[in-house]
């Protein structure tokens, strides 16, 4: 049986009197790759952010690779070898794209050893004729290669993206499907995401989310397929 | 950062060499050595604010500890080679402290200010009223607002009777400072120096990648707090008095001033507006035509609205422009540029 990485428990979360995740039970298995969809506030992004370490969840529990990390922070959360992207690129606008990537790097590794997986990652996200500029002088395309950069780095088991596509052109869109099945032959994956493109590209098992529930959990074709979702999320037309 | 540690070392050996010659020659040792003891206070708070994106309205609170804690450990010791280590841990041990208590307790950055401003005013108004006998730290008494004078100036370590003093005093402030500015230096190259300007761009994303943003920002922090005491104890041997005066807002306010006027986020921008303004001041302070600190006040709203980032930054701008090679990042861009009209004609 293949292990797995990442699983809640019962997991909801209440703002006030609405709740955005009604107790939700999720499973990863290691090197799977899950796209979260789901009109919005059907609780996609609460749902990450709870298990990113971001926001502690009202009830329920989740586990990573067995260990409980319900009440972590994201810093702790990140140690144990999770990448996370966040919805809005998340970058050190001031610093060089070198920087960036050797931040990260040095993380987990040694000075010397963050130089070279900081080469390694450049030549391979392709970002070698920039690795010297800024990131606030970056396209948005670019900020989020570099941004994936960030988080391939670090070696992951377990990668979260929030809407890696958004905002993106065709092109870096396809770069970007390269980067995450390249990621995805050593960690598992979670993509939250809106574009049914990208979705379809790329995803096998999908995950809906309506009204803070999990609608249902199938391989993207039925999904698609599937009247109940059309209804809740593609609208009548699709 | 660009170039090395060791290229630092050789030119900052050169420069304070040049220095120390020079400025003799022009301005009095005595009024060069508390220059000195500002840059260094500039320093401390262009470490924490310009790298480390901590804004400290409380800057003064560290130098003024330093101060007293040099104050009353030579009265009970003596000698002072201890008093001034002490003068070094106590405002370090404090700021580590205090910055535990607002970095754990997830405070912004507002709060943050309001926090060390308050933790300043509290200094000033309790040393102002520890005027009465019963206000003692084993033979020092605190004096209130008279400070506590008489005390133990800094000797040769081990002979308490050879005082260093005047022109020797200059040179041993002029060499700390360059010590103080090489450990910098140092921090800033390492691992723990790139993280925390990695904190300062971009804390949710540093947490992402896993760091303890606030470990990091309290222990920065603490350095931050340590220098601004060491400079606090060199006062202290300077003015050969302490007095509460030393934890004012306005002393909070300068150091600020010093910072953006002398350009955050270089090292040596804090030192030189802090060199500069005090000297200013000092030269203001001997007429009687114009209120200092309106001048003071004037040169912030000019620098704020016409030279927002200081004067290091700016000149270093201006090195570039008339004498620097094209700087790489244009010289990439306009590669890219090129190529992006390829793939797409």
């Amino acid at each position: 049986m293949v292990e797995t990485v990442l699983e809640s428990q019962g997991l909801t979360m209440r703002f006030g009197g609405v709740v955005a995740a009604d107790n939700i039970n999720f499973k990863l298995r290691a090197r799977e790759l899950r796209c979260l969809i789901g009109p919005n506030g059907a609780g996609k992004s609460t749902f990450f952010k709870c298990v990113t370490g971001l926001q502690t969840p009202t009830e329920g529990e989740v586990f990573m690779r067995g260990e409980e990390t319900t009440q972590w922070m994201p810093h702790q959360i990140a140690s144990l070898g999770v990448g996370i992207k966040t919805q809005t690129p998340n970058v050190m606008d001031s610093l060089s794209v070198f920087e960036n990537i050797w931040l990260a790097a040095r993380r987990f590794q040694n000075p010397k050893e963050a130089d070279r997986k900081t080469h390694e990652i450049i030549e391979r996200l392709a970002l070698g004729a920039i690795a010297r500029v800024d990131l606030g002088r970056l396209a948005h395309g670019e900020r989020q290669r570099v941004e994936l950069g960030l988080v391939a780095v670090g070696d992951p088991w377990l990668v979260l993206l929030d809407e890696p596509a958004a905002g993106m052109s065709a092109e870096d869109v396809d770069r970007m499907t390269g980067i995450i099945r390249e990621l995805n032959k050593t960690a598992a994956i979670i993509i939250v995401e809106h574009d049914m493109q990208f979705i379809r590209s790329i995803a096998q098992m999908v995950t809906v989310f309506h009204q803070g529930k999990v609608l249902m959990e199938d391989h993207v074709d039925r999904v698609m397929t599937d009247p109940t979702v059309r209804n809740v999320y593609l609208g009548k037309k699709a | 950062m660009p170039g090395s540690l060791s290229k630092d070392v050789v030119t900052v050996i050169l420069v304070m060499a040049i220095l120390i010659w020079v400025m003799p020659l022009m301005i009095s040792t005595y009024t060069l050595t508390v220059l000195i003891v500002y840059g260094m206070l500039g320093l401390s708070l262009g470490l924490i604010w310009g790298f480390g994106g901590i804004l400290c309205f409380g800057q003064a609170a560290f130098f003024g500890l330093g101060a007293y804690t040099y104050a009353v450990a030579a009265i009970n010791i003596g000698e002072s080679t201890l008093p001034m280590i002490i003068a070094v841990l106590v405002p370090g041990i404090f700021a580590a402290l205090l910055g535990a208590m607002m970095f754990y307790g997830r405070l912004t950055d507002v709060y943050l200010g309001v926090i060390t401003l308050v933790v300043t005013l509290i200094l000033f108004k309790f040393i102002n009223s520890t005027a009465g006998p019963q206000y003692t730290i084993g033979k020092a008494r605190l004096g209130g607002f008279n400070g506590i004078p008489g005390f133990q100036t800094l000797n040769v370590p081990g002979r308490p009777d050879d005082y260093i003093w005047g022109d020797s005093y200059f040179y041993v402030c002029a060499v700390l400072l360059a010590l103080v500015f090489l450990g910098v230096s140092a921090l800033l190259r390492s691992s723990f120096g790139r993280i925390a300007v990695g904190i300062r761009e971009n804390e949710t994303r540093m947490s992402l990648m896993g760091y303890d943003v606030r470990a990091r920002k309290t222990v920065l922090f603490a350095v931050g707090g340590a220098i601004a005491g060491l400079a606090g104890a060199l006062f202290a041997n300077w003015a050969e008095i302490v007095t509460p005066s030393l934890f004012s807002l306005g002393q909070s306010a300068e150091i600020i001033i010093w910072c953006i006027v002398g350009g955050l986020g270089t090292r040596f921008g804090p030192i030189l507006g802090a060199a500069g303004l005090a000297y200013l001041k000092f030269l203001l302070g001997q007429q009687t035509l114009i209120d200092n600190t309106l001048i003071t006040g004037l040169i912030l709203v000019l620098f704020v609205l016409f030279l927002p980032k200081g004067i290091v930054p700016a000149l270093a701008n201006l090195w570039k422009v008339s004498f620097g090679r094209r700087p790489l990042g244009r010289i990439h861009q306009q590669r890219r540029m090129r190529n992006r009209g390829r793939t797409n004609g």
